[in-house]
């Protein structure tokens, strides 16, 4: 049908922007404007709340003298970093390992293995906290392994922020070990080199990248974590959970925004360096390197099997321990079996009306969070025009990895609640968690988006175009169908995590939208821990379920739409 | 005026849009939100109670923690959510009296209620329910293993022996921390009060950010002497936890549930009604079922578990005094107590 004449012009001419280029750019400025309303201009907000007293009277870096001159207060931001280096250490390690395992052995069970590992990131970061009580406080079973430390404190924080990021962590390593050049193990096998050099040479130089990105990225988790040092860090403050008793104990917003600011500052240092860093990182792959096939070795493979064995085995300790703990009657003077801790609705924190406004709520995030996050990583990656705003939106994609959640939830009380925003009406409503949710897991959707749409030769917008075909007709004929694999990967991740997260949801969920995860909070901090690990436990089977729904929407929908990868 | 036109207009529209909006019911006139601090558990008997007298009055309860929703309150303090607040801290209120963001009401009938759970000046906006006073909670399995006395005082407390066995909550978080701090301060004056809490801090095993945690935590054995609440301790112990509820003999500090209107609220008439209720006998006698101590003097009945004459221990407490140094005392608790990085064993 159409004549395509494709006459090159002599001189430049700046072509004149179609009905198709408008509605690319109405769509544009659409979803930058979300970006701008749920992240920037609220944080900007919270900012300027920093230098302003407590009636709204702009007070300069008054604030910040006093927060300076506050030892409780600054003593913190040591611990902070103190925890998040420890933690960073050991975390890479054991990961590092355990991704070794799952790609340079030949051990059995390698699928059983990867499915447990990830078992900690559907679960609400308190409840490894509310398990390593019941295992090793006062009255913990396990308690003569810590030879009369308490695990109240740095102590117990590690080691449930370990359990926490651990899947984290094993996901970049994994990736990073999984990709090398089998050449490269050959000539340093041929050149004589023994085992632990080899390791040293090219094992770890290969995997540089990798191992950089994980630490950095467990570094962010653990210091903007509320819920660990909340529920297990005793009198070692951090900076996350300062903000809480700024705002919540003693009503200080003022005072909540500098701590909240002095929480932003190495978050986004660790976010920008490790920017810098996979700048660097260069293909390594070439076309012509040889994957590497681990060779069995029955010594290694049983050392690794059991190590991975033992990894496994805390984590599913962990848990066990929670759920035992939820349906045992009185922990440790009754220990027969009841269900009465389910009766959360003789509980504070909004019983079960919470559990199934979670379910809404990450329902809600995934669908909404998909569309945006998609939308806007197609806008990114294959929109015509605005190059300037592209980039700018690019940026303020990648900034929510850098936010903490509580810096968010706490900016939105300043932004959405004030009766001059248009917005106000959202406040208090589902929607409002619903947006902060979104936001607050951007960057990670974002970054899942861009990689999928990567792979799209821009050939196919080239082709629509020149058929005359708008472009959304392309979008949903084409884009969407061809990167469901990505998609579906994106709405599982905003679901799961919008189950959990307590951080981004603790300052602005209202009665009605009472959710399970902070349920968890607050029951435990009412002191009814039992029933606070009864509701982690079915956030996690809720998304253990929704996880295995994935696989196997995935299954069909790969047999639907991926056939043509397969030739 | 041109700000407050817009700001009333865009406040229209807000409202509208949230009543007609996004997952939330719909608001009809005689629908009152209520903010509380009230136990969960409680909330449907009050509101059923209220709604003996008054059924077309529906109560939309938001309930959280007291710090939670004296927080909110103030961070709505321009733009108002709720109607009226019904069960909340005293002190809390105070503060919010301060700030002026209640309605001046005297309920009908508040002459009955106790003269230390009224609002005595000349523009009264709040209104006393129940007192909620301080205790310790001793588990007597723990205290048996680890040979400790069954402590009398606040006093003993200071024992050596006791060390790394006492919780109590962080004043900087929990309004039931900063009632205990207040009330030592102003039993044992300034200088004394100090001088005790530096004592008491030596034998601290942690400070937790809840009021009901220490006395939970005493009854769960995760720590052997909890400083909280007669309430709760009373609550747990009827669950068959192995606790001596002990009133120390110095005398406790305590700390009331109030209530108020909030000032702007569009529904005047129905909240005076609530108020008018919440002073009134029946609602003192629901008050009864779980507090011992309520602002009408003589219907009180002894709740099972709760020690006997309460009243007697209860000091005299100046809530002005508290509410106007609150910003001073966790300053100074803080700088003593909170810098400590490594909890001690």
């Amino acid at each position: 049908m159409a004549e395509v004449t494709n006459s090159t012009p002599l001189k430049v001419v700046k072509p004149k922007a179609s009905r198709d280029d408008w509605t690319m750019r109405a769509f544009m400025v659409m979803i930058g404007a979300y970006l701008l309303i749920a992240l920037a201009f609220p944080l900007y907000i919270m900012l300027s709340k920093s230098f302003e007293n407590k009636d709204g009277v702009f007070i300069g870096v008054e604030n910040y003298i006093k927060y300076f001159s506050t030892p409780a207060l600054f003593n913190s931001i040591e611990n902070s970093v103190t925890i998040s280096i420890i933690t960073m250490v050991i975390t890479v390690t054991l990961a590092f390992i355990y991704a070794y395992a799952l790609t340079r052995s030949c051990m059995r069970f390698k699928g059983f293995f990867k499915i447990m590992a990830m078992i900690p990131i559907l679960v609400p970061s308190l409840l490894p906290g509310i398990g390593l009580i019941y295992m090793f406080g006062k009255q913990g079973y396990m308690k003569w392994l810590l030879f009369g430390e308490t695990i109240y404190g740095p102590l117990g924080i590690v080691i449930a922020e370990v359990f926490f990021t651990f899947p984290h962590a094993l996901l970049i390593i994994m990736t990073a070990l999984s990709i090398s050049d089998a050449r490269l193990y050959e000539a340093a096998t041929v050149l004589r080199a023994p085992k632990w050099k080899i390791f040293w040479t090219v094992t770890l130089p290969s995997a540089r990248y990798g191992l950089i990105s994980a630490a950095f990225v467990v570094f962010t988790l653990v210091i903007t974590d509320f819920g660990v040092p909340k529920v297990i860090g005793g009198q070692y403050n951090v900076l996350a959970v300062d903000i809480y008793k700024q705002v919540i104990g003693q009503q200080n917003f003022s005072m909540g925004a500098v701590v909240s600011v002095v929480l932003l500052i190495p978050a986004i240092f660790a976010f920008f360096i490790d920017r810098q860093v996979q700048k660097k990182q260069v293909a390594q792959l070439s076309a012509r390197a040889v994957p590497f096939e681990p060779k069995p070795d029955s010594k290694f493979d049983a050392l690794m099997m059991s190590y991975s064995g033992f990894i496994v085995l805390i984590i599913v300790t962990i848990l066990a321990t929670c759920q035992f703990a939820a349906l045992v009657k009185f922990w440790p003077y009754n220990l027969s079996l009841g269900l009465q801790h389910y009766n959360f609705d003789l509980m504070d924190g909004g019983g079960w009306d919470s559990y199934y406004n979670s379910i809404q709520m990450a329902l809600w995030t995934a669908a909404v969070g998909t569309t945006v996050v998609f939308t806007g990583a197609y806008m990114v990656e294959k929109g015509r025009g605005f190059q300037q705003g592209r980039t700018l939106f690019q940026f303020l994609a990648m900034m929510p990895m850098a936010v903490p959640g509580m810096v968010l939830g706490l900016s939105y009380i300043f932004f959405f609640n004030n009766p001059d925003n248009p917005f106000n009406f959202i406040y208090g409503t589902m929607a409002i968690l619903v947006v902060s949710t979104v936001t607050h897991f951007y960057t990670v959707a974002h970054l899942t988006a861009m990689t999928a749409l990567k792979q799209m030769d821009k050939e196919f917008e080239s082709v629509s175009q020149s058929l005359q075909q708008p472009f959304y007709k392309m979008f949903l004929k084409v884009t969407v169908p061809v990167c469901s694999p990505a998609i579906l990967e994106i709405a599982i991740y905003l679901f799961v995590n919008a189950m959990t997260t307590v951080s981004a949801v603790v300052f602005i969920y209202s009665y009605h939208t009472q959710l399970a995860s902070v349920a968890v909070l607050n029951m435990d901090d009412a002191g009814d821990i039992a029933p606070a690990a009864a509701m982690g436990m079915m956030i996690f089977y809720t998304n253990a379920a929704a996880r295995l729904l994935h696989a196997v929407v995935s299954k069909y929908m790969e047999k639907k739409t991926q056939a043509w990868r397969q030739r | 005026m041109k700000k407050a036109f817009s700001t009333k207009l865009l406040g229209g529209v807000a409202t509208t849009l949230a009543a007609i909006g996004f997952l939330t019911g719909s608001v009809s006139a005689e629908d009152l939100t209520v903010y509380t601090a009230v136990e969960a558990e409680d909330l449907k008997r009050y509101a059923a109670a209220f709604n003996e007298v008054h059924p077309d009055i529906t109560v939309n309860w938001v309930r959280d923690s007291t710090g939670v929703v004296t927080a909110k309150l103030l961070a709505e303090k321009d733009n108002p959510q709720a109607d009226v607040v019904w069960g909340l801290a005293g002190s809390s209120l105070l503060l919010m009296k301060k700030e002026d963001m209640f309605e001046t009401y005297a309920p009908a009938g508040v002459d009955q209620l106790d003269s230390r759970f009224r609002d005595n000046s000349d523009a009264p906006v709040w209104a006393g329910m129940d007192a909620w006073v301080a205790a310790v909670c001793v588990n007597t399995v723990e205290a048996e293993a680890n040979n400790l006395p069954m402590p009398t005082s606040w006093a003993d407390l200071t024992k050596p022996e006791y060390k790394g066995h006492v919780a109590m909550p962080n004043p900087g978080s929990s309004g039931t921390g900063f009632l205990d701090v207040a009330s030592w301060l102003q039993m044992f004056g300034e200088e004394d009060g100090w001088a005790f809490m530096d004592d008491l801090h030596e034998n601290i095993s942690h400070y937790t950010h809840s009021g009901s945690k220490p006395c939970k935590q005493a009854a769960a054995g995760e720590v052997s002497i909890g400083i909280s609440f007669a309430f709760r301790a009373a609550k747990s112990k009827n669950q068959g936890a192995p606790l001596e509820i002990v009133m120390p003999s110095e005398g406790v500090g305590w700390e009331m549930e109030a209530a108020a209107i909030v000032k702007g609220t569009k529904k005047l008439d129905a909240a005076k009604k609530l108020m008018d209720f919440i002073v009134s006998k029946p609602a003192m006698e629901h008050y009864n079922q779980g507090y011992a101590v309520v602002a009408m003097p003589g219907i009180s009945k002894p709740i099972e578990n709760y020690p006997a004459n309460i009243t007697d221990s209860m000091i005299a407490m100046d809530f002005e005094w508290s509410a106007n140094n609150r910003d001073a005392i966790l300053a100074e608790w803080t700088d003593r107590y909170d810098s400590k990085s490594e909890p001690k064993n």
